[in-house]
């Protein structure tokens, strides 16, 4: 994580990459969307995914778990460098967000993050709010993930 | 049971769905492996931040949502799956403890042009706590089947 102001519109991260297993797939959906489809190889297989398709919330889910592996990598690397460390505030939500191609077991997903807008809080001074595209593309260099993510990101000098 | 196909929504109120109760042990356990922010995880990191106490991941609240969704109607439905969320709208935090309860509009249904045996049901999922407070909004479209002459697959 970052401060406001170290943050640059068009700046874009690398966030990290995921391999879902067939494993992981069964298990996110057992607890949060057993559709055939996401349970079943056979089902999957003859659904439009054309195979066993992850939850798009797992998808998500997942997008955000290295979103914030990202931040608190950096996060300690600032410190070890003696600066002051940036903690995220909430979203207050997503818009756009687009499922455009399946997640099957065994894909690769590797995430990006573009900064798009940045504005300061009117309500909470001591805050910016941040807009960035977060994408997923799959080892065939296919984006099968998009969303524009909103979140409260801390100012420098908000303490002062 | 039969199924739901396209033909069943029309726009206006569809139903209400819960109560689902959360429990600590599951925002922690979905924190830990997805969202380890602090204000998820630990209780003094979550007093000290905007939502002053610990909340669940709003991508758990999402994931619950698609829970009650599934058990509320979309498990019985001839759903072929969505393709995103036009939006969502986290308005107030998800605590321990919840009872919540999900009440589902049906915003727009139309004919896909590309697949035409196929519909498209734009839904308005609204999740409130037992105090009737609203935690989020969100709006999504489900490719759902037509009815055949033969009956539904």
């Amino acid at each position: 994580m970052r401060f406001f102001e170290d943050i640059e519109i068009g700046a874009q991260r690398e966030v990290g990459s995921f391999t879902f297993t067939a494993e992981d797939i069964k298990r996110f959906a057992t607890q949060f969307d057993p559709q055939r489809f996401h349970l079943d190889e056979e089902e999957g297989r003859k659904s439009l995914f054309g195979g066993l398709a992850a939850s798009g919330w797992h998808v998500a889910a997942v997008c955000m778990k290295l979103m914030v592996a990202d931040g608190q990598r950096s996060a300690a690397e600032a410190a070890a460098r003696g600066e002051k460390v940036a903690v995220g505030g909430p979203s207050p939500g997503f818009r756009e967000l687009r499922w455009l191609r399946p997640v099957l077991a065994g894909d690769t997903i590797h995430f990006s993050s573009r900064v798009e807008t940045k504005r300061t809080s009117e309500k909470r001074p001591e805050w910016g709010i941040l807009q960035a595209r977060n994408t997923g593309t799959n080892q065939r260099g296919e984006v099968v993930y998009s969303f524009l993510a909103t979140a409260f990101v801390p100012r420098r000098n908000a303490g002062s | 049971m039969t199924t739901l196909t396209f033909e069943d929504f029309k726009p206006g109120h569809f139903g209400t769905f819960g109560p689902r109760h959360v429990t600590r042990e599951e925002i922690l356990a979905f924190a830990a492996e997805f969202d380890p922010q602090p204000m998820h995880l630990d209780e003094a990191a979550a007093n000290a931040s905007m939502l002053k106490g610990l909340s669940g991941s709003g991508w758990h609240l999402g994931s619950i949502m698609m829970r009650m969704l599934f058990d509320g109607f979309i498990g019985r439905t001839a759903s072929l799956g969505s393709p995103g969320v036009n939006e969502m709208r986290w308005l107030a935090p998800l605590r321990p403890g919840d009872d919540l309860t999900l009440d589902v509009g049906v915003a727009e249904a139309r004919i896909s042009r590309s697949r035409p045996e196929t519909g498209i049901v734009t839904f308005k999922g609204t999740i409130r706590n037992a105090a009737g407070v609203v935690l989020c909004e969100m709006e999504s479209p489900i490719i759902v089947s037509r009815r055949t002459e033969s009956g539904t697959e």
